[in-house]
């Protein structure tokens, strides 16, 4: 039998009060159909109750080969296909691409195709964060925002699809310019493909309600109390981590660095435009969504400048028809919506690229989930996942 | 979560729902009204059989080879008496698989002798994956449908 | 209280039962049209259109028709008996509440003297039916789900019960008749009476409050949180058993706001008349229809608020709970009682 020493009994009490009960991790598999995880994105969760102990992410439902399938198409078809990396801004993917191409080839772009293609790029960065928009607040439990950015954002596609006469999948980039002449919509062929008439004006009419809608969503989503609650000081990534990760786009942003591809690189004429890449302070979910919202107004200036001073001329550089690319290689990279896209293109001087290695942005962005998520709620794992912003198109590729 | 705080950013959301609920809707009922797609879309391909000489390039340049094309030489009598008899080659089988089809557009464009065009419209949906499979005549019919060109910005 | 209409104890009880059997079912479909379609326009959409040719008024119906139609799947690995249970424990739960909401002056189940007391006892059953859901679905977000539920509602149930003591201080009596007969007093002038709404704010903010959490809806919809369990302890359900959650959940809905209008707006009472100078038939036929009018206020209110606010994070709830929620209940019960005693 055992003696009461009050002592002893103190020492007991005082361990038992600080031991925690150990139990068994559950693992959760979130994915790959689940709401949140934007399409096929699994992660194999173990949880303590609703705490994240550790998160794997499994990528690659979605592979459907670029790299290699670009091996064995020309390159007119390859702009075809690079625009379905990430579907949401599919226009901004063919940039890259065909600026590598172009580099390769030392084709001159005439002026007025480098402004529709950065008038387009823009308007595919505004419809890509209207998704975002859309989709943070539902993330977080708030539905109605979805509808009210969906409709804003059916304006910009409208335009695209004015244009380009795709609205997913613009498919308008050529080498040496935009697709200048085809038998697109006409009896009488050939037809010289320039911006239908009415496009500069709508456009200036759309970007007032991008504008208004991105105050409605201030009001209706960036105000709201519970959504601060949610998202500030949540999923923390500071800038030295980020970078570590390769973390680049509008998440590397919100953590502070003033790292913008528009205004470090040249592949389309950002320096002839006034505009301000907004940052963040914390690198919190909070941040993430600040700096989408505030690039939307920025893009929409950056629209309207560009429609204001698009000069007139050619929309095609002379190139032969069929086209070969001379030897050599070449890396482009370019801001997209997601983040830094890049096309290391390397030719031997055939008409099908030797190789096509895509540096997608989503990708890169996703490397920093097992580290972030570590040790955080379920919900909290929502949230950040969410606030990252990717699209498994461009994970996976 | 101070109490100051959570009054205003709740009623501006609520206010925001609030002044939405009394706005007219802009939905599209579609099946009853239809909104008219732009003379651009890329909705379906259409084929004018008089204008193709079986050339091949279409359904060489598609990126996912959902073209089909068979032809025939035919011996056509000299335009004038006395003259060499032609060849003219003519189209046996035209077929678009628009179950593959990923309207990239690079058919209509490589078409040198202008036998195919875009036309906006998009109600063609079947039941069977099969179906999906236009075949020449279904591809004439589609001729009707193409718009004039938009006119362009100045 | 018991004789309606001069007929005799008996017959007066089927009547009584028959009503409420009639009016029950019926009571959900309104506001599940409602949300539907209140809803829709707040996120400028058109939303139910051709069920029923107009407005789609008859879109409910047409959802408990195809909830029928489904197959009754159960999982492999849920535990049988007891998931099959639990649809209809919830839903009984939210059912019983109505032996003691006064629709009129005899409109009611039964006017217990424990009466609000009741109401919230049995409400808190449908935690269990909630729980043994999430527990025997075999699923672990069901499961997650199944106890997030039991969490919140174990902490909101303290709240609840906080901001009726007001009242029932203020009124000396938990009966749901004696509240509403207390709050006819006509102070003002002789012409209006005041609910309880106006001296007991701040009980029925806390009410409000609680009573979302209760029922889970947004902003404390964790148990079924879509986003983050797929549908949390429903994500096994389907079919008629869906149907009979979905249902309890909105005769929830409408239990609550009956509540809340009959503990703080004078319930059946329509405030600027005295429905006792009305013939009997007459002021069971009006008290009804006053005390649709104040739910459809509140169910208004909840709806807005779902379809406006995110959700908060389980942890945030639990501190709202017991950080707030209670402690101004309870300052709320003290003040109460010291206006009391000293008027």
């Amino acid at each position: 039998m055992q003696t009461l020493d009050p002592q002893a009994m103190a020492h007991i009490s005082e361990v038992s009060v600080s031991v925690e009960l150990q139990t068994a991790d559950m693992t959760l598999n979130i994915g790959p159909q689940h709401p949140s995880t934007h399409g096929v994105l699994r992660l194999v969760a173990k949880v303590d109750g609703e705490r994240v102990s550790s998160v794997e992410p499994v990528i690659g439902y979605m592979h459907r080969g670029y790299e290699k399938l670009a091996e064995v198409r020309t390159y007119p078809q390859i702009t075809a296909l690079v625009n379905r990396i990430d579907w949401v801004s599919g226009f901004a993917n063919e940039i890259p691409f065909v600026v590598a191409a172009e580099r390769l080839m030392g084709l001159e772009v005439p002026e007025r195709a480098q402004y529709i293609r950065l008038i387009l790029t823009e308007m595919a960065r505004i419809s890509s964060h209207l998704i975002f928009m859309s989709s943070y607040p539902l993330e977080i439990g708030a539905a109605t925002p979805l509808m009210h950015a969906l409709r804003e954002r059916e304006r910009v596609l409208d335009l695209l699809e004015s244009v380009t006469g795709g609205r997913f999948h613009p498919n308008f980039n050529r080498l040496g310019g935009v697709k200048p002449a085809a038998g697109a919509g006409a009896q009488t062929k050939k037809v010289v493909q320039d911006l239908p008439a009415g496009f500069l004006a709508d456009t200036r009419a759309a970007m007032g309600k991008v504008r208004d809608i991105c105050d409605d969503l201030e009001g209706l989503v960036t105000g709201n109390e519970i959504f601060q609650a949610r998202t500030i000081g949540v999923g923390i990534m500071p800038a030295d981590k980020a970078a570590a990760f390769g973390v680049s786009g509008p998440n590397l942003r919100a953590s502070g660095p003033d790292y913008d591809l528009r205004k470090h690189a040249d592949y389309l004429p950002y320096d002839r435009f006034d505009f301000e890449v907004p940052i963040g302070r914390n690198g919190d979910c909070f941040d993430r969504y600040r700096v989408r919202l505030e690039e939307i107004r920025q893009a929409a200036s950056i629209i309207v400048q560009a429609v204001d001073s698009i000069p007139s001329g050619p929309l095609q550089a002379k190139v032969p028809k069929i086209i070969k690319v001379p030897e050599g290689e070449v890396y482009v990279r370019a801001e997209n919506p997601k983040g830094e896209m890049g096309y290391h293109l390397v030719s031997d001087g055939g008409r099908m690229p030797y190789r096509l290695k895509v540096r997608s942005a989503s990708f890169s962005n996703l490397s920093v989930l097992p580290w972030l998520l570590e040790g955080q709620l379920v919900p909290d794992l929502i949230a950040i996942l969410g606030s990252l912003d990717f699209v498994l198109g461009d994970v996976d590729r | 979560m101070t109490t100051r705080s959570v009054i205003p950013g709740l009623a501006k959301g609520m206010w925001i729902t609030l002044k939405t609920l009394f706005k007219r809707v802009p939905t599209v009922q579609y099946p009853l009204e239809k909104e008219i797609p732009v003379p651009r879309a890329r909705g379906v391909i259409a084929l004018d059989v008089e204008a193709c000489t079986v050339c091949m390039l279409c359904a060489r340049e598609c990126p996912d080879w959902c073209i089909y094309i068979e032809g025939h030489k035919e011996e056509q009598p000299p335009s004038k008496p006395g003259g060499r008899p032609r060849t003219r080659a003519t189209l046996d089988r035209f077929d678009i698989d628009y179950a593959l089809c990923m309207y990239c557009g690079i058919c209509v464009e490589v078409c040198p002798f202008d036998a195919l065009f875009w036309s906006p419209e998009f109600e063609y949906s079947e039941y069977g994956i099969s179906e999906m499979l236009h075949d020449k005549e279904r591809l004439t019919d589609w001729l009707a449908t193409v718009p004039d060109p938009p006119s362009l910005e100045s | 209280m018991i004789v309606v209409f001069g007929i005799g104890f008996w017959a007066g009880l089927a009547l009584k039962i028959g009503i409420m059997a009639a009016i029950v079912p019926v009571v959900a479909l309104p506001i599940i049209f409602a949300e539907l379609k209140l809803s829709a326009h707040m996120q400028h959409r058109i939303g139910p259109y051709f069920a029923g040719g107009k407005f789609g008024w008859a879109q409910p119906l047409a959802d408990g028709l195809k909830f029928f139609q489904k197959e009754d799947l159960v999982p492999d690995s849920a535990d049988k008996v007891v998931y099959k249970i639990a649809p209809y424990l919830v839903l009984a739960a939210a059912l019983a509440v109505f032996v003691v909401i006064p629709f009129g002056p005899d409109l009611i189940g039964r006017d217990l003297d424990l009466g609000i007391f009741f109401a919230l006892a049995i409400s808190s059953v449908s935690t269990i039916g909630i729980l043994i859901a999430g527990w025997s679905s075999g699923n672990k977000y069901s499961l997650i789900g199944g106890l997030r539920a039991a969490a919140q509602l174990i902490a909101y149930e303290l709240p609840l019960f906080l901001a009726v003591v007001g009242v029932v201080i203020q009124a000396e009596t938990m009966s749901m008749i004696g509240i509403i007969d207390a709050q006819q007093t006509y102070e003002v002038f002789g012409l209006f009476a005041i609910p309880y709404i106006i001296p007991q704010f701040v009980g029925f903010v806390i009410f409000f409050i609680a009573a979302l959490a209760e029922l889970s809806r947004t902003p404390f919809d964790m148990p079924i949180a879509e986003s983050e369990l797929v549908m949390g302890y429903l994500t096994e359900y389907s079919g008629f058993r869906f149907a009979v959650f979905f249902i309890g959940e909105y005769i929830g809905i409408f239990t609550m706001s009956a509540i809340m209008a009959t503990l703080w707006m004078g319930g059946y009472d329509p405030l600027f008349f005295d429905l006792a100078s009305l013939s009997d038939v007459a002021a069971n036929v009006i008290g009804p229809l006053v005390l649709f009018g104040k739910v459809a206020i509140l169910v208004f209110l909840m709806i807005w608020m779902r379809w406006t606010f995110p959700r908060f994070r389980e942890d945030q709830l639990q501190d709202l709970a017991w950080k707030w929620l209670i402690p101004i209940g309870l300052m709320n019960i003290a003040v109460t009682a010291i206006f009391k005693v000293v008027l």
